[in-house]
């Protein structure tokens, strides 16, 4: 066999003849035998853009295919906001403001943790014990492409269930949408920074239960405590200073008080802490706990289950 | 001949056990090579450093060319790897997960093809989640293969499957040998190596013991035959180098048929049995 014909089959056609492939682009690089061809800026740009579309795909064809898990994925807000909603029915004391108003702002905060955070981080321990990453890595697939197609999932995901509670909210308990352009804006912004945030913490934290069976017990706990202290279930201004101040070192008050500053009018920035809704330290928290989760992700993401080398 | 895996003094160990201890293994290109060994042998770990997936402590490594610790995605499209039981991506259907994997590479074959290669045509529309444990192994070869790989890496491929299954499968890894795709093989199963392996490496105790045709291995047609055959006097016996002059003898002696008459050479597996054995046994005087 010669040096320049390392594949097989390419013995077989005549050699000036490129090999035929699946899709006429490829076609090109592919006449060339893998080992000869440099990899240009260019093919290298288009193997990621056509991996990361194709991981993207099939996450969210597996995600939309466990019907279970959409419906239950979607409906936890819009089922939490009915109980509020029925508990604490009414407008609070001297405003027009409904309690579901209120609520709304804690629920959307919360539903994109579990669609984010909580979701990722058992989808990945899953797939690290199943072999699903191993085989990945076996693949050419670069790696980044993975994650981008995570993140296309989480950011369809979310948009979805932020949507499905806004508008079930919407028409159901009277929750008005945010009343200006700008509102508008933040409420996007707040929604795709958050998602992103919880996301990238998803992964990190995806390293650490020992099996796939205790992903979500190890992911929730945490969650759950930082929902309590957060002002999602209770309002934050039945919390200690204390608690409220520590829940301000992690993205998940910050992403309920955006929404606040979306959903609320005005005049409800007296009851913070601050007295203002403060969009510069809600991002800067964020930011700083997306480099957190990247540099830990980094260190510590295995491709390959626990007792494996 | 052209090497497509040069492997000399791998190291590996966990903890206090040694998986590797000073492994060699050579294979040329186009060859299929069975790695053969108990379990706990290194066997795998073998495949898994030679695959890229594990470092190792000390020792050469050479695969396509390359280290396999540093190779990049290049190097990955050119070989490719068959799993030991995966059960992921359970809610695509078949023809989906392989165009799916067939995006990976550059020069992929075309997913019916190797649906089609792997016989599971019949099953491309189907869930995953609905294959039995059999046609879940050969969707593991069709993603192997789609990228059209030079080194295919199978890591006990049949273990769970039934006999018909098994020649199906045989069939799979015979026609790509044919075609010229090296494939490396770990398997429990000695009848598996002597009908698909050009050659057969024993590993043992993290080392290679023995390596050979499957027909020579450990000098086994070299070895004395044993001819056996029934007496006036009940079953006798004998082992000699020359069965042909013996089975003559007898002839004469009984003045025609022979009854009873047999004359064979160890098997594979007396041989198997015996490499495993003397190391063990020797593991085991050191033991002491």
């Amino acid at each position: 066999m010669s040096a320049t014909a390392p594949e097989p089959t390419a013995a077989k056609q005549p050699a000036s003849a490129p090999r035929s492939t699946g899709s006429a682009p490829v076609a090109i690089s592919g006449a060339v035998p893998a080992v000869l061809a440099a990899p240009t800026l260019a093919s290298r740009a288009r193997a990621f853009a056509s991996a990361s579309l194709a991981r993207g795909q099939v996450e969210i064809l597996q995600f939309f295919r466990s019907k279970d898990a959409v419906v239950f994925t979607l409906a936890l807000p819009v089922v939490l906001l009915a109980m509020l909603a029925s508990i604490f029915s009414g407008y609070v004391e001297h405003t027009s403001v409904r309690f579901s108003q209120v609520y709304t702002t804690g629920l959307l905060a919360a539903g994109l943790a579990s669609t984010s955070f909580l979701n990722l981080a058992v989808a990945i321990a899953t797939e690290r014990e199943n072999g699903g990453l191993k085989r990945l890595a076996g693949t050419p697939m670069p790696r980044t492409a993975y994650f981008v197609g995570k993140a296309i999932v989480v950011l369809v995901t979310c948009s979805l269930e932020v949507a499905v509670l806004l508008v079930f909210g919407h028409f159901l308990y009277h929750v008005a949408f945010p009343s200006t352009l700008g509102r508008w804006w933040t409420f996007i912004w707040v929604t795709l920074l958050g998602a992103s945030d919880m996301a990238l913490l998803g992964i990190a934290v995806s390293s650490v239960p020992r099996t796939a069976r205790s992903a979500a017990p190890v992911a929730n706990l945490p969650l759950l405590v930082l929902e309590f202290i957060s002002g999602v279930f209770v309002p934050f201004t039945a919390l200690s200073h204390t608690l409220y101040d520590f829940a301000g070192a992690f993205p998940l008050r910050w992403v309920a008080e955006g929404y606040r500053s979306a959903l609320l009018p005005d005049f409800f920035q007296k009851v913070e802490p601050t007295h203002r809704w403060d969009h510069g330290t809600m991002a800067l928290v964020l930011l700083i706990w997306c480099a957190a989760s990247l540099l830990i992700s980094a260190k510590t993401f295995r491709w390959t289950g626990r007792g494996e080398r | 001949m052209q090497l497509v895996i040069e492997a000399s003094a791998l190291r590996k160990h966990y903890g206090a056990t040694v998986a590797l201890d000073g492994l060699d293994l050579e294979m040329s290109r186009g060859e299929v090579l069975a790695l053969l060994g108990p379990n706990g042998a290194g066997k795998t770990t073998t495949v898994e450093i030679l695959e890229g997936y594990r470092k190792r402590d000390a020792g050469q490594a050479r695969v396509l060319g390359e280290d396999p610790e540093k190779a990049g995605s290049a190097w990955r499209a050119r070989r490719g790897i068959v799993l030991q039981s995966c059960e992921d991506v359970v809610d695509l259907t078949v023809s989906e997960c392989v165009r799916h994997f067939a995006h990976f590479y550059p020069a992929p074959a075309d997913p019916g093809e190797v649906i089609e290669r792997v016989g599971l045509t019949e099953k491309s529309g189907s869930r995953i989640r609905a294959l039995s444990g059999g046609q879940r192994r050969r969707l593991d070869v069709a993603l192997g293969i789609v990228g059209r790989p030079e080194l295919v890496f199978l890591d006990e491929p049949t273990t769970g499957f039934d006999p018909q299954a098994r020649r199906q499968f045989w069939d799979v890894v015979r026609d790509l040998s044919k075609e010229g795709t090296s494939v490396l093989l770990t398997t429990h199963y000695l009848e598996e190596a002597e009908a698909l392996a050009d050659r057969v490496a024993v590993v043992n105790r993290g080392r290679v013991v023995a390596s050979g045709r499957p027909r020579e291995l450990g000098g086994r047609q070299e070895a004395a035959a044993r001819v056996s055959w029934l007496g006036p006097n009940g079953w006798e016996r004998a082992e000699t180098a020359t069965p042909t002059a013996l089975v003559r003898q007898l002839e004469a002696t009984f003045g025609g048929e022979v009854p009873g008459l047999t004359v064979s050479r160890p098997t594979l597996e007396d041989v198997y049995l015996r490499l495993i054995g003397e190391e063990n046994g020797e593991g085991e005087v050191k033991g002491l």
